[in-house]
């Protein structure tokens, strides 16, 4: 026995090793093995129609279409009259041979895309004669219609899946598709619906020997949902209209429910365009269009200084916490003198020279001194600064600005409020009121973006509460549930507050600085703003032409629409911001423009491009434009 | 003196008899699975895998039969010719043998193809048997150890012309023999030692690898000078010298060797399985898929002729050095497991019979034939469950193929026989 014991333990150790090595693959292993990634098993996708979109009025904005593909086999492809396949497809044979060598190169026993989307006349033709040439076969493809050409930005499109997120998913497969940007991204979920699967053995030849487990894994498709959207699509039309030639961005929102009108972004683009045979020439336009960023949602993600239409918000903090009420005057000397330094003076243009300025004057006539002097009191009235900027950063916040909105759109920009703390760690704690005083007046560290505006203007329009902007309004027909858009919130000014500020408001398109933009018969309460901004031009700081900002809400009572508005470059808020929100909301209380007057604004406005002034930026040889700093 | 009963099959030990049949048929099963197509039906065909090989199974009973009949001691007395007659048919491969996969290690007699190595296996235990039962023979002389070593390497030496390295490995198993019958154990730890230094020098490279040997090897020399002191150094200073050197033309050459002597597909199989290199598409599709297939079983196996990766064909061999795969997708842990212990116990009960055997050839060769049976098992199942490298030899008794079932049937059913024989007198 004592001789044996080697072969005796080697045969023991072994066999532990192998039963152990069994456990390891079949137990530990085996546990996560999923029929899915076995090569025996052929999975077969059944894709549901994706949803349609309408607008809030039931106008079809997103359709579906199919489209027919030319695919090729390589492989199979047998011998073939080239000069007939080639006219068949209205392609050279330089091109012929370049697109087979391609597919070839790619993988010759896999189908590759040959000729992308025929046109329906072709594809009949074709379907025809296609039979006679081997390997090459007609694959059926649903992709998106517009059917109107507005909102691009708020719709999305849909793309292949990039291949990072494929591989990553456990839904999707490289090659399909899925919705990029707007609520095609967003609402993927719903649109997409489900897709069914079906489950074959195959053997190593990839021959398909039958259903897997008698189709008991199999599951059916579940079309997309459809979905409407809050957007009044007419409106949004009309908003479209009026900013060509122009840059920026209008925002209007529905205060008693923060159902998102209209979101435009200028320059904008068709949605078709992004759809067929040309998309990838295009996408390649649009998005490497860095001067002009036709792509870039500027409702959502520009981040401008807000201007004057922030001095509202001074006006309602300024009440609320009692340094101001609705009779407090100031002075104003052309301007506003904040510290012992000669240079220490904000100017002002409101033109009236030492006479007490009343609070809805002060609005009104947009009077920088007023707001300063309120400012002040506002960050003084706390023992340290730190303390009543952090206050008075709380109120504004309490409006929904400085951080991501919570809207059910993908893009954002959190804007920026500065608290106390954000200057002691900046100015590591050398600063106050004064240092200060640009927030006053809605320039200097405050960023908001035109549907945090809007969403503010919503909560003034409310008299003290907003619901989140939201672009979703129904699914399936039902209306959205979610908490989050249904449930108002409350913002940390009461509600007497708002009124003195609201007459103001009014007082801007009577007599103020929206005087010129009337239209007969509605109450618009708004408030214009111009924005300074400046280039970065070869390392020096140049300032450029003002943004045109505006915003407004109609009628003064019982509100229908609020909106925010941002010309990039236009000058005064009165010259363009002012007449294109009259027509908006003009256009959509209304249903149409009837005045004469009204009707000389609109083509006047539709006509005005700015394009002169932007090329002025090109012809500078700009760095880097910074829409902000000061 | 007793004489011996008529019945030749009083004395058989039916507990090997039934571990062979189970293994056979359970073998049979899974040949099935693994090569069953739609349309044949019928069992006993040649035109099939299975049938072919129910027939093969069918034709050992005459040969188990037949070699029951001999009397033991025959095996014994005619041991040389046998051996020998091995050799010549090895021989008769290089003018006669088809070439197959690029090795003539096939004789081609129309619907039949045999493999003379398969059979050479168990003759060759039967030489190494009645070399060391001598009684004249003593270990302890270098000169005998020689003739131990020709007996074994000539007919490795054949095959590996052939070429077929894979089933030349196997002669290794007669190493436990040697050892079992005095052969110092020095063989086997120098054998381990060469074969560690061997993997970690692909794994890390020659530099590393002979650096830190060297590292070692002077540690352990001045430990021991340090302990002995300078009389160490007086009386060993050329051992010292020859294992320097002999470490570092070990290294080296085998660098060398492995880079240079090497295939490339050999060079993939080592560097796919230390992890070096990871190919589940080509060089490691073998392997990967054979790891899969058995994942795939999981605790019970997914029940006989439903393991879809078998059935999808997507182990190549698998009917053949794979089969093991079969039994871990269809039958699952447990099924495998039951395999394992199963070859575990038919080779404890061979080495437990073998002790009882007054007689030292049958002892030696019982040890052999237990020998074979383990370095089969081992470096196949080792493979299909990516433990070691892909060498292709058959899983004993379960394997696809004529020649490897009627090979392993001879060679137990000779132990059996002698086994039966083992309390008469010779």
């Amino acid at each position: 026995m004592q001789k044996s014991s080697l072969l005796y333990s080697l045969i023991t150790l072994v066999g532990v090793i192998f039963i152990g090595r069994l456990f390891q693959l079949q137990i530990i292993r085996g546990e996560s093995y999923d029929p899915i990634h076995n090569a025996a098993v052929k999975v077969m996708y059944d894709y549901p129609e994706r949803g349609y979109v309408y607008d809030r009025n039931g106008k079809l904005l997103v359709a579906n279409q199919l489209s027919y593909d030319v695919m090729v086999q390589p492989n199979q492809v047998k011998p073939l009259d080239t000069l007939e396949f080639c006219s068949l497809l209205k392609i050279t044979k330089e091109e012929f041979l370049k697109k087979f060598k391609k597919a070839n190169n790619y993988a010759p026993w896999l189908p590759s895309v040959f000729q992308k989307q025929l046109a329906k006349e072709d594809f009949a033709f074709l379907q025809e004669k296609l039979h006679k040439y081997h390997g090459f076969f007609i694959q059926k493809r649903t992709i998106r219609e517009y059917p109107i050409n507005a909102a691009a930005n708020v719709l999305g499109y849909i793309s292949e899946v990039n291949e990072a997120l494929a591989k990553k998913s456990d839904y999707y497969q490289p090659g399909e598709l899925i919705g990029k940007n707007g609520i095609e991204s967003q609402y993927e979920q719903f649109l997409r619906g489900r897709k069914g699967k079906k489950l074959y053995k195959r053997n190593n030849l990839n021959k398909i020997t039958g259903s897997y487990k008698n189709g008991k894994a199999d599951t059916l498709a579940i079309n997309g949902k459809d979905l409407t959207l809050t957007l009044d699509i007419e409106l949004q039309k009309y908003a479209q209209q009026l900013m060509k030639g122009k840059r920026g961005g209008i925002v209007a929102i529905e205060p008693s429910s923060g159902e998102i009108l209209a979101l435009v972004t200028a320059p904008s683009y068709n949605p078709n365009m992004l759809v067929g045979r040309k998309r990838s020439i295009n996408s390649t336009i649009l998005f490497n269009d860095k001067i002009s960023k036709p792509a870039y949602d500027r409702g959502l993600l520009a981040a401008y200084a807000p201007g004057s239409p922030f001095k509202m918000m001074n006006a309602l903090i300024g009440l609320q916490e009692g340094v101001i009420n609705a009779n407090t005057s100031f002075y104003c000397y052309n301007g506003f003198k904040y510290g012992k330094r000669k240079n220490a003076f904000m100017g002002c243009h409101c033109g009236i020279f030492g006479r007490p300025i009343s609070l809805k004057t002060g609005i009104a006539k947009s009077c920088n001194s007023y707001f300063s002097n309120t400012y002040k009191r506002i960050i003084e009235k706390e023992n340290k600064p730190t303390q009543g900027l952090n206050n008075w950063a709380k109120h504004v916040k309490s409006f929904g600005l400085g951080n991501y909105l919570g809207y059910d759109l993908p893009a954002g920009s959190p804007g920026l409020i500065p608290t106390g703390d954000y200057y002691d760690k900046r100015l590591n704690y050398r600063w106050n009121g004064s240092s200060t005083i640009s927030n006053a007046i809605g320039q200097g560290e405050v960023l908001t973006t035109p549907i945090q505006l809007a969403n503010f203007t919503a909560a003034i329009a409310n008299r003290g509460y907003f619901y989140t902007p939201h672009i979703l309004k129904e699914i399936e027909k039902k209306p959205i549930q979610d908490s989050t858009y249904t449930v108002a919130k409350t913002t940390t000014i009461n509600k007497e507050h708002f009124e003195p500020v609201i007459e103001a408001m009014h007082e801007v398109f009577k007599t103020g600085t929206g005087r010129f933009s009337q239209v007969k018969g509605i109450e618009i309460c708004g408030k214009t703003g111009t924005s300074e901004n400046f280039a970065i031009v070869n390392g020096k700081r140049e300032q450029l032409a003002d943004h045109s900002i505006l915003v407004a809400f109609a009628p003064k009572d019982n509100p229908k629409i609020a909106l925010a508005i941002f010309v990039e470059n236009g000058g005064y808020g009165s010259t363009i911001a002012a007449p294109i929100t009259s027509l908006l909301i003009e256009k959509y209380l209304k249903g149409e423009i009837t005045s004469e007057v009204s009707k000389y604004r609109e083509t006047k406005m539709i006509n005005l491009s700015l394009q002169s002034e932007y090329d002025k930026l090109i012809a500078k040889p700009t760095e880097e434009i910074a829409s902000r700093t000061k | 003196m007793r004489q011996e009963q008529n019945n030749i099959f009083a004395n058989i030990d039916w507990l090997l008899v039934l571990i062979f049949t189970i293994l056979v048929g359970f073998g049979w099963v899974n040949i099935y699975s693994a090569s069953k197509t739609v349309d044949a039906t019928a069992l006993l065909s040649f035109s099939t895998k299975y049938g072919k090989q129910l027939i093969f199974i069918g034709l050992t009973i005459p040969l188990i039969v037949g070699i029951l009949f001999f009397n033991g001691k025959y095996y014994e007395k005619y041991s040389s010719i046998f051996y020998i007659i091995s050799l010549i048919s090895l021989l008769l491969l290089f003018p006669f043998g088809k070439e197959i996969n690029g090795a003539k290690s096939w004789f081609n007699f129309g619907v039949l193809g045999l493999q003379p190595s398969e059979f050479v296996k168990a003759f060759t235990a039967l030489a190494v048997a009645k070399l060391l039962s001598d009684r004249q023979y003593n270990f302890k002389l270098i000169k005998n150890q020689i003739k131990a070593f020709i007996i074994i390497f000539t007919p490795a030496f054949l095959i590996i012309l052939q070429p077929d390295a894979g089933s030349a490995v196997i002669y290794l198993a007669f190493f436990f023999v040697l050892q079992r019958e005095g052969l110092t154990q020095n063989y086997i730890i120098i054998g381990i030692v060469v074969i560690v230094l061997f993997i970690f020098t692909i794994l890390f490279g020659t530099s590393l690898v002979l650096g830190t040997l060297l590292l070692f090897i002077s540690l352990f020399t001045f430990y021991l000078f340090y302990k002995e002191g300078k009389r160490f150094l007086r009386f060993n200073w050329h051992k010292i010298l020859g294992l320097y050197t002999v470490a570092t033309l070990f290294i080296l050459g085998t660098g060398f060797a492995y880079n240079n002597i090497f295939k490339q597909h050999q060079r993939d199989r080592f560097e796919v399985l230390l992890g070096l290199k990871t190919d589940n598409q080509g060089v490691g599709y073998n392997s990967y898929q054979s790891e899969l297939t058995i994942s795939s079983g999981k605790i019970t196996g997914k029940g006989f002729l439903k393991g879809d990766l078998t059935q999808g064909d997507f182990v190549p061999e698998q009917h053949t050095d794979y089969i093991f795969s079969v039994i871990g997708e269809e039958w699952g842990f447990l099924g495998s497991s039951i395999v394992i212990l199963l070859f575990m116990c038919l080779m404890y009960r061979i080495i437990y019979l073998a002790e009882t055997h007054t007689n030292k050839f049958g002892r030696i060769y019982g040890y052999g034939v237990a020998s074979l049976l383990f370095f089969h098992v081992v470096v196949n199942v080792g493979m299909v469950i990516g433990l070691l490298p892909t060498v292709g030899i058959p899983l004993p008794f379960f394997s696809y193929g004529g020649s490897s079932l009627w090979g392993f049937t001879i060679l137990l059913f000779i132990f059996i026989r002698l086994d039966a024989h083992k309390n008469y007198d010779w």
